[in-house]
């Protein structure tokens, strides 16, 4: 291939240099006309989507009971084992959190504990403004985690479906739930 | 008014004018980066956020005045004192309107170029005394600019100096009257224009702090006060390279009776200084080997063409 080296061509080289750099400033410049992206957050909310992972709740049963039955399983589930609680046991035979503890400073609002609960009860909500001046004061327990209402699933009552007996429920009257199979029975 | 007065007025007001601009600029140039990059830019702190440089100030005074145990302490502490001396002692050959500016030299212009000269040895004292790699990567590429870039300023302002056949920047401005110098020496302009961004080292031409490249380029080591010497000297460079091109191009203070030749000079001033910024907004930084070809290889040519064809107009 012959090289081109003429004086042409280098104008035309040098041209196209300066045609461009124009371009970029003209195009820059009617940036001037357009509408900033910003959104200017304190004064403005921003958009949150639907499925936005905020500040964690634990949240009740359409009875206003506590869902959590303190299974253990968001806290092996954490990726930052930031939540630890204890179980205990009411005399109606309801399992429950005698205390449910999340440090927010280590939760990095990934949302395995809302995926590894089988009662619904931990979700998290799009609530992100959880700023302290005080390290200490991100630690929540179980009175500050526990919100009133049923959260995302409002029907869902789980002592209503299945699980271990409770008083007023015996095992297998649940609504998700079969009898009790007799093993030692030979009927069909 | 007593003629003492009057110089003493001019000098205290131009140099608080010069200084106060110079740091409203800082503002500007943020708000107007953040518009082309559709953001809003500073705009929390007064109104449109230009309290920011008061804040910005208070932070400046407020940092620790460090200066490193490795460094050339004196010329360490000399270095951001001069350059913003050298940029300052440059506008006081700046005829503003009739009646403002400080000084009317005979050989203004010639001030001119030989205080711009003197800029980059703040950069390299600086560099220098730093004793800091990256800070010396910095000054020797001012250095390397700084040679480069002066030869073909100086040539480029000859045009002007032909037509008007002075070196005094006041009667440079009223051989305009009959029309602006950027029509005869648009390629003057030109060269001028690129080679006073070169001079404040804004980018395009910011080799010798290439925030990329070189951390901070010269001013690594200096924080506090002492950094915004640097800075505010940038823009005041900025502002005079600016206030330079109005009153050798585009007319100085002339223009239409309907507003003063003050607020001539200043609008057109400003304007220059928005397309600077633009550019600043827009161009991408060159590499180091392209600029010095840039500079001898396509510059330089240029305006000795500029010249030639100049002189001989003007001989016909």
């Amino acid at each position: 291939m012959q090289q081109k080296t003429g004086l042409v061509h280098r104008g035309y080289i040098v041209w196209d240099y300066f045609y461009s750099n124009i371009v970029t400033l003209v195009k820059v410049a009617s940036h001037t006309f357009t509408k900033a992206d910003t959104v200017e957050y304190p004064e403005q909310m921003p958009y949150l989507a639907p499925r936005f992972r905020g500040r964690i709740v634990l949240t009740r049963d359409p009875t206003g009971e506590e869902r959590c039955v303190a299974c253990n399983l968001c806290a092996s589930a954490c990726p930052t084992d930031c939540i630890s609680l204890q179980k205990t046991e009411d005399e109606s035979g309801r399992w429950s959190a005698e205390y449910f503890r999340i440090n927010f400073s280590r939760c990095v609002f990934c949302g395995l504990c809302e995926e590894a609960c089988p009662t619904y009860a931990i979700q998290l909500t799009q609530d992100f403004e959880l700023a302290e001046y005080d390290r200490q004061s991100l630690v929540y327990e179980k009175q500050h985690l526990l919100i009133d209402g049923p959260g995302k699933h409002p029907d869902y009552n789980f002592y209503e479906m299945c699980g271990k007996a409770v008083s007023g429920r015996a095992k297998g009257a649940g609504s998700q739930e079969a009898q009790p199979v007799n093993i030692k029975s030979l009927l069909p | 008014m007593d003629p003492l007065v009057n110089s003493l007025l001019n000098v205290v007001l131009i140099l608080l004018c010069v200084v106060f601009g110079a740091a409203l600029l800082t503002w500007l140039e943020r708000r107007l980066l953040g518009i082309w990059q559709d953001r809003y830019g500073p705009n929390r702190v007064g109104p449109f956020g230009t309290l920011q440089i008061v804040a910005d100030m208070i932070k400046l005074l407020m940092k620790q005045d460090w200066v490193p145990p490795f460094a050339d302490r004196l010329v360490f502490i000399v270095a951001p004192a001069f350059a913003m001396f050298v940029v300052v002692a440059a506008f006081a050959v700046i005829p503003m309107a009739p009646g403002v500016g400080i000084v009317d030299l005979n050989i203004g212009l010639l001030f001119f170029l030989a205080m711009t000269s003197l800029g980059v040895y703040a950069v390299m004292f600086g560099a220098y005394a730093s004793d800091n790699k990256y800070a010396m990567l910095g000054g020797l590429r001012a250095a390397a600019q700084m040679v480069s870039y002066e030869v073909f300023m100086g040539l480029s302002l000859m045009g002007v100096v032909m037509l008007a056949g002075t070196f005094n920047l006041r009667e440079l401005v009223l051989a305009q009257v009959d029309g602006w110098f950027i029509g005869p020496q648009i390629i003057g302009f030109f060269i001028f224009f690129m080679a006073g961004i070169a001079e404040s080292h804004r980018t395009p031409f910011d080799l010798p702090e290439a925030e990329h490249e070189l951390t901070a380029g010269f001013h690594t080591e200096y924080s506090g006060m002492k950094f915004a010497m640097f800075f505010i000297g940038e823009y005041v460079s900025v502002l005079m390279s600016a206030a330079m091109i109005t009153v050798l191009f585009f007319g100085g203070w002339l223009g239409p009776h309907w507003l003063p030749p003050l607020a001539w000079f200043l609008l057109k001033t400003i304007t220059l200084v928005l397309l600077m910024i633009l550019i600043r907004g827009s161009l991408p930084r060159p590499r180091y080997d392209q600029l010095m070809a840039f500079g001898w290889k396509f510059m330089l040519p240029l305006s000795l063409l500029n010249l030639v064809i100049t002189g001989a107009l003007i001989l016909i």
